[in-house]
């Protein structure tokens, strides 16, 4: 595209070819009025808010639609340019409805204020003003359609960027309306930015309608901890309390885009769930004490069992969505009490190759890399819904061309196209990805290891593995991505393995994605066994998640976990806390496994309350600071801990701030010593397909029901069955049913190694054969152990 | 000759009977002094008096929780919370006056687009205990209701000025 140059309002300014007027006035700071133009989404120019003058033009012509030419004369506000806005604002407010006092977006409306700017001062038009039915749109996203000025951002938005042709338009002229056409509630995870892009009221926030005004709120920044990423977002405070949040934009990570999950969270800070004071349990009822006292009541009993048990029967699991600063307290805490037992990942299960991975997990790759890519590997991910943000670049990719492959299973309704699918059953995954590897293999330019040429000897190729590997080779800029039940599964270390395998051989790079906001940050702050901080050595690594949950263990210290939804086996860890001596909870939330078996509950401040640092996928070290006041007694964990080190009489907890937390850690990243993944080993033998034919339980985490926030957010969980269907109900395979001789609907009992629940029947041909969809996450489903194993049906 | 007038003024207590001359005139005059609180002097139809909250005829509150008076108040006088209602209406679930803090400015009256709450001509009241000084919703109402005849009359004769 060539430079050139305009002038606009006199000014002369750089351009090229194919950027609108409207653009290169923006870059220069020169504002020009619109309502249907939106920098990250197409041009409709239906508005005519826009119109300027250009020289030897004869009409004034719209800014978003006009093409920068070389010696163009543009001119916003001229007498012309002004007058035609004026009347293009007159036709706008003629169907508009005079109701600015109970609109919710009165305030920060776009059309209120650009009245003020280019309105005239009386309406010519006395006629009566057309009004439009309302329409439920679900549970997130309140509708006033007669304030609707079609602008269609948000049918664009859906078009575009959120990839479900949800909203559209409707008749013409002045009997255009937008909505669903059939009425049903938005499915999009991240229909909530319609909500921002509307420059009107006609769609609004339904959890927040009327309950504050733009002008009494303070924006403050903050980060989003539901997922790998960390979209960046406002919070808008009224009197200490968070009333909304709203995206930041970050160009990095989520653009000016958020999910719906990010956005609806707040909703869980206030729940009557929320801990308040200090609890002990005294004679087996809770009583309300002073920080004072519970402190000192933990510090004193973790000694007494420290004394008669030794350290090593104390543990610590840890939310992986905990602060940076959390983390590197919780082990130094642990460590300085003389236990490495540590750990964040409550989900995973396999642990085998600790000690040949990498410094920390890392999709090794910015967003807008990501979204670069010709072709994407998704294994075992649903990233459209449990990493919104990195969703919607894998779409941007898609879009571009990108040939997009999945590996699940489960066949997830993406908003991108698949070029390639294969749906397995979870034990099978890790024979699919030997086929995949070994039709790369085939390829005589690829080199591999002996080791691994030799485990993939025997390894059988189908079509769809050489279909894979075909396309994987055939792009110059491919990546392989794991997601959470890639990461969760009883066989992740081979997973890896051979993911990590199949990128080298096919030149691709690799990626992960965590579960939880600071997965990356608890591996570098040193709260896993096996690391220290920053991939010190320790000389005896001590009990990963699961082993400290099986090996039942004297003490726990719990920060911000619900062992029941948290945990990988929420039958495992709950007799594991019925059976320890002394359970001290670091919690947000009151949980009914906590308050049963836990002696002392320490009220925590949530995300927005506490300062702290969290490190995404893509390596950013995200700091966010406390916004808003702590819940009545809580207070920020990294206090809490610092407290409790203080009372241990431990070295080095005489922290004054986050940030010194912080900086000290920074030094630390800056003496980092790259710790290169080694290859972990693998056998022909594990690489065979399963021979059995029993049913196989897929336990993916509904997307609502991830964290113990979310769980209390009152519309996500309305909004969670639109999304998800019904999640507390045994999803199987028509075929598998018809031989089990159930019926849709029908009550079935489900029975694992530990633990059996009864759950209704759901015909579901997304699986394969043998997997069977029941999620994990959700109080229905505590019941049940392993969210990936074996499990049998029985009427 | 000038000091002779002096002399005889003087004397004479002419300055004196100049004043009671006045005094005289107010004697004789019609009184104008009010017995309150058995009488009132009448008020402006603009008297800026004690808070009301206003219903139309059928009933239903005016408020429509707006918060436009709350922005607008100088003397940060005026707190609201607001909710939907049961129908779906937007309502205030909290509008409460502190009179301590309130100047009677009128710029609530002013700033409110359906007239719901409205300074009234009433201004002789009086707090015995702490906390009343704070005007609820349901007091507003109330003084609303008892004065809405007075309340509607105001309007009605300065409408044309507004």
């Amino acid at each position: 595209m060539a430079d050139i140059e305009i002038e606009i309002d006199g000014k002369t300014l750089k351009a090229t070819t194919d950027t609108m007027v409207i653009q290169v006035a923006d870059e220069a700071g020169i504002y020009i009025p619109r309502f249907c133009y939106h920098k990250h989404l197409s041009v409709a120019a239906n508005c005519r808010m826009c119109l300027v003058e250009v020289e030897k033009s004869g009409k004034p012509l719209p800014a978003c639609a006009t093409p920068c030419m070389p010696g163009m004369k543009v001119f916003t506000k001229s007498p012309k340019a002004l007058a035609a806005q004026k009347a293009v604002m007159e036709f706008l407010l003629i169907n508009h409805p005079l109701d600015c006092p109970i609109c919710d977006q009165g305030g920060e409306c776009e059309l209120q204020d650009l009245t003020m700017g280019f309105g005239g001062p009386k309406s010519f038009f006395n006629e009566g003003k057309r009004s439009v039915k309302d329409k439920d749109i679900g549970p997130l996203i309140e509708t006033e359609m007669t304030r609707c000025i079609q602008c269609t951002r948000c049918v664009r938005f859906g078009a575009e960027v959120a990839g479900m042709r949800e909203l559209g338009a409707t008749s013409r002229g002045e009997d255009m309306e937008i909505g669903t056409y059939v009425e049903h509630a938005m499915k999009s995870e991240v229909s909530g930015n319609v909500i921002d892009i509307c420059p009107v009221g006609a769609l609004t926030s339904k959890p927040f309608r009327f309950s504050a005004r733009a002008w009494e709120l303070e924006q403050r920044p903050t980060v989003s901890q539901h997922d790998c990423l960390g979209s960046n977002l406002y919070a808008h405070v009224r009197n200490g309390k968070v009333m909304r949040l709203v995206p930041r934009e970050n160009m990095t990570i989520n653009e000016t885009w958020i999910s719906d999950r990010d956005r609806f969270s707040y909703e869980g800070l206030y729940h009557t769930d929320r801990t308040t004071k200090p609890l002990i349990k005294k004679n087996g009822t809770w009583q309300e004490v002073t920080w004072q006292t519970a402190i000192e009541f933990t510090v004193s009993r973790v000694q007494q069992i420290i004394k008669i048990h030794g350290a090593e029967e104390i543990g610590a699991l840890a939310s992986p969505s905990s602060s940076l600063e959390e983390f590197y307290l919780l082990q130094k805490l642990m460590r300085g009490l003389g236990s490495s037992n540590v750990d964040h990942r409550l989900r995973q299960t396999d642990f085998s190759d600790d000690g040949s991975l990498p410094a920390y997990p890392s999709l090794g790759m910015t967003l807008a890399e990501l979204a670069q890519k010709e072709a994407i590997f998704l294994i075992g991910s649903n990233i459209q819904k449990e990493q919104p943000s990195a969703g919607l670049r894998v779409r941007k990719a898609f879009l571009k061309g990108a040939k997009i492959m999945a590996l699940n299973c489960y066949d997830y309704d993406f908003h991108f196209d698949l070029s390639e699918k294969q749906i397995v059953s979870p034990d099978e995954i890790v024979a699919a990805l030997a086929g995949i590897l070994k039709a790369l293999s085939l390829n005589a330019t690829v080199m591999m290891d002996d080791a691994v040429t030799a485990a993939i000897a025997d390894v059988s190729v189908n079509e769809q593995h050489a279909a894979i590997a075909k396309q994987l080779q055939a792009s110059q800029n491919a990546v392989v991505i794991l997601g959470n039940m890639a990461m969760n599964h009883p066989e992740a270390a081979l997973i890896r393995t051979l993911a990590a395998a199949i990128a080298k051989a096919a030149g691709a790079q690799y990626g992960l994605l965590t579960e939880g906001a600071n997965a990356a940050g608890a591996w570098f702050a040193g709260a896993i066994p096996h690391r220290g901080v920053a991939n010190a050595s320790v000389l005896k690594p001590g009990l990963n998640a699961q082993s400290m949950l099986t090996k039942r263990l004297q003490a726990y210290f719990l920060l911000n976990v619900e062992p029941d939804l948290d945990c990988a086996n929420p039958v495992v860890a709950t007799e594991a806390l019925a059976t320890a001596e002394f359970v001290v909870s670091l919690s947000l939330f009151r949980n009914s496994v906590i308050d049963q078996h836990a002696d002392v509950i320490l009220p925590i401040a949530a995300f927005v309350e506490k300062s702290g640092t969290l490190v995404n996928s893509a390596d950013e070290w995200q700091t966010f600071r406390g916004i808003a006041l702590p819940h009545e007694e809580s207070r920020p964990a990294w206090k809490v801990l610092r407290v409790l080190g203080n009372i241990f009489e431990l070295d080095g907890f005489d922290y004054a701030s986050s940030e010194e937390i912080h900086h000290e850690l920074k030094l630390m990243a800056a003496k980092l010593a790259p710790i290169r993944a080694v290859s972990h080993p693998m056998t022909a033998s594990q690489l065979k397909a399963p021979s059995t034919q029993s049913l196989y339980r897929i336990g993916a985490i509904p997307i609502y029901s991830g964290d113990s926030l979310v769980r209390r957010a009152k519309a996500l969980q309305a909004a969670q069955p639109i999304l998800e269907g019904i999640v507390a109900s045994v999803r199987i395979h028509p075929a598998t049913a018809a031989k089990l001789q159930l019926q849709e609907g029908e009550m079935v009992t489900v029975k694992q190694k530990q633990g059996q629940i009864r759950l209704p029947v759901r015909l579901d041909d997304k699986s394969s054969e043998r997997g069977v969809y029941i999620a994990g996450g959700i109080i229905e489903t505590s019941g049940l152990s392993e969210l990936y194993g074996a499990l049998e049906l029985q009427k | 000759m000038q000091r002779l007038i002096q002399y005889i003024k003087t004397f004479s207590l002419w300055e004196l009977l100049v004043g009671l001359k006045l005094t005289g005139r107010f004697l004789f005059a019609k009184k104008i002094t009010v017995q309150f609180p058995e009488e009132k002097t009448p008020t402006s139809v603009r008297f800026r008096g004690i808070h009301a909250q206003r219903r139309y005829p059928n009933g239903e509150e005016r408020c429509i929780a707006c918060k436009l008076c709350e922005a607008v108040c100088p003397a940060l006088a005026i707190t609201i919370e607001a909710e939907p209602r049961m129908d779906g209406s937007r309502r205030t679930t909290l509008y409460e006056i502190d009179l301590f803090k309130c100047v009677y400015c009128g710029f609530c009256e002013e700033a409110c687009p359906v007239d719901a709450i409205v300074l009234t001509g009433f201004h002789d009241y009086h707090f015995e205990n702490r906390g009343e000084n704070i005007l609820t919703k349901e007091k507003l109402l109330a003084i609303g209701d008892k004065f809405e005849p007075q309340i509607a009359a105001d309007r009605a004769v300065d409408a044309a000025y507004r």
